[in-house]
């Protein structure tokens, strides 16, 4: 128990470190690269409750693909952050309430676990323990089959979402030429090279 | 005070040992590939290849790795030396931690973890941050131009690898790398998921950016890409995590396709083998397939990489995928692990 209390300090902390440094750091690349760090520190906390497919999870899509792509438009783009960073004061208050809402919903819930531990025991999927199933499967379970249309809709709804985005950015420029795989492909030595022989002083 | 030993110290130590276990015949391996590699391009460009420095050249590893050692690290001024110094470390590190949950033989691993081929696929597609620090803090045009290659290559290849593994955890019902390798005692999976088996192989060329698709360092129009400001061991490191990478994709396929420590054919006289030795050999001949491509093929030309990456590979692994869900079901092939 010492040492699972000792690393959830570690990554706690570091997790909320490297937070603080995302919003603090001079360089926009320091800042995504803090951003990773608080993605890993997430996941290792994860690992620490027993949820491990989510701190793979996590791992792969966060850190793997989506931060990836932070970093790549944050080195490209040319943002000057000090502009940026003038309205601050301004947008204060706004993500101050924001925080609090949060924070506040946070307690509720878990000020729920607290006052009421009963209640976990209330939840329509009530969630095996870890010794019985293991959380790929129990995450299976009530993703693929006891929620699979809502789990379809939303599907869905990312489907449509992106649709929309390809619509909107997509324009026909005319006059361009494309490369034609097949036709390339599908072109013989013949029907392109003509072989001939030329007598000497006479050219083709 | 002896209480603290046994359940603390004791565990602790033995897990050092066990990873000094699991690191060091590593280092040995990965130094002997880079010998493998100029011996075998060597021979087959009717060479010798390095034969000068001990018998058969065998000392060639140790004498460059001494050579790199004692070179001058150099930083540029306009570099980020944070960033600079950091990504050839994690380079290194994201090769070598990887191998943690890798079964060498029935039991040998060291993190026996449920989700062992997701830890294995997150960590092969964090290996990319080495190279986009090492572009950007360099802050030079041709390693940035290489690191930005990379960074989009290796995002394209991961999402077929991604496929791959989801056809291979069709077929076994668990995510857990020896559950991977029992699976395929009958039959192992490269018989009856062959086209995913050619994607995986071209895909894991394509991941650790070696030939035919080693655009992020073509030398001859970025000079080697993102590691050009490198020098000595900053330089040596990224060596070792592209080597140690290859062996990790090698030892990858191993286990998804080629049936990891099992023997070919489940007869007394092979069983007799240890199963280290048999998932040496695969991952050896893997090794040689990475050298023998490097060899043979032309460099790709990059809108032809990343046409073949998303408008061949993903379609053709999202249905196999499909299609090896169909199969299941209406075969009713469900593999074991139900519950």
């Amino acid at each position: 128990m010492v040492i699972q209390a000792l690393a959830f300090y570690l990554f706690a902390a570091l997790a909320v470190a490297s937070g603080v440094m995302v919003i603090s750091a001079r360089n926009p690349v320091h800042s995504v690269l803090f951003l990773i760090l608080a993605f890993f520190n997430a996941a290792g906390l994860f690992v620490l409750i027993g949820a491990e497919f989510l701190a793979m999870i996590l791992v792969v899509v966060y850190v793997g693909a989506v931060a990836v792509l932070f970093l790549f438009v944050v080195m490209m783009l040319d943002i000057n952050f000090a502009e940026l960073r003038e309205g601050f004061l301004q947008y204060l208050p706004i993500g101050a309430l924001i925080g609090l809402i949060l924070a506040a919903e946070l307690i509720l819930i878990f000020g729920t676990w607290i006052v009421a531990p009963d209640v976990g025991q209330a939840l329509t999927a009530p969630i095996l323990p870890p010794d019985q199933v293991t959380n790929t499967h129990a995450l299976g379970r009530i993703i693929y089959t006891d929620y699979i249309y809502l789990f379809q809709a939303s599907g869905l709804i990312l489907l449509i979402a992106m649709i929309g985005a390809i619509v909107l950015t997509l324009r026909h420029r005319p006059g361009v030429r494309r490369q034609k795989i097949a036709d390339q492909v599908s072109r013989r030595p013949e029907d392109v090279i003509e072989v001939r022989d030329v007598t000497t002083g006479s050219g083709v | 005070m002896v209480e603290f030993w046994w359940s603390y110290a004791w565990p602790t130590l033995w897990i050092v040992i066990q990873i000094l276990f699991i690191v060091v015949p590593l280092l040995i391996v990965v130094a002997y590939l880079t010998y493998a590699e100029r011996k075998v391009i060597g021979f087959m460009q009717l060479r010798m290849g390095p034969n000068v420095v001990g018998p058969f050249g065998l000392l060639q590893p140790f004498a460059d790795a001494l050579k790199l050692m004692t070179k001058e690290l150099i930083i540029p001024t306009g570099a980020n030396r944070v960033v600079f110094l950091i990504a050839p470390m994690l380079t290194f590190v994201l090769a070598m931690i990887g191998w943690a949950v890798i079964p060498v033989a029935d039991g040998w691993v060291l993190s026996d973890i449920n989700v062992g081929i997701l830890y294995l696929f997150a960590i092969s597609s964090l290996g990319v941050y080495g190279i986009i620090m090492a572009g950007w803090a360099s802050n030079s045009k041709y390693p940035f131009l290489g690191a930005l290659r990379s960074a989009a290559q290796m995002v394209s290849y991961e999402v077929s690898i991604g496929f791959v593994i989801i056809t291979v955890l069709l077929a076994v019902g668990s995510l857990n790398l020896s559950d991977i390798v029992l699976a395929q005692q009958d039959v192992w999976f490269f018989i009856p998921l062959f086209p995913m088996f050619i994607v995986f192989v071209i895909s894991a060329l394509a991941e650790t950016n070696r030939a035919p698709f080693d655009l992020p360092e073509a030398e001859a129009e970025l000079v080697t890409g993102y590691n050009v400001e490198y020098s000595a061991m900053a330089f040596a490191l990224f060596f070792l995590g592209e080597y140690a990478n290859m062996v990790m994709m090698s030892g990858m396929t191993v286990i998804l396709f080629l049936g990891g420590w099992l023997p070919p054919l489940d007869i007394a006289i092979l069983n007799w083998v240890p199963g280290i030795v048999w998932f040496a050999l695969k991952v050896s001949a893997m090794l040689f397939v990475f050298l023998w491509v490097r060899a043979t093929l032309p460099r790709y030309r990059y809108d032809q990489l990343m046409r073949l990456g998303w408008k061949v590979f993903l379609p053709a692994s999202l249905l196999w995928v499909v299609v090896t869900a169909g199969a299941i079901v209406v075969f009713d092939w469900y593999p074991g692990i139900v519950n």
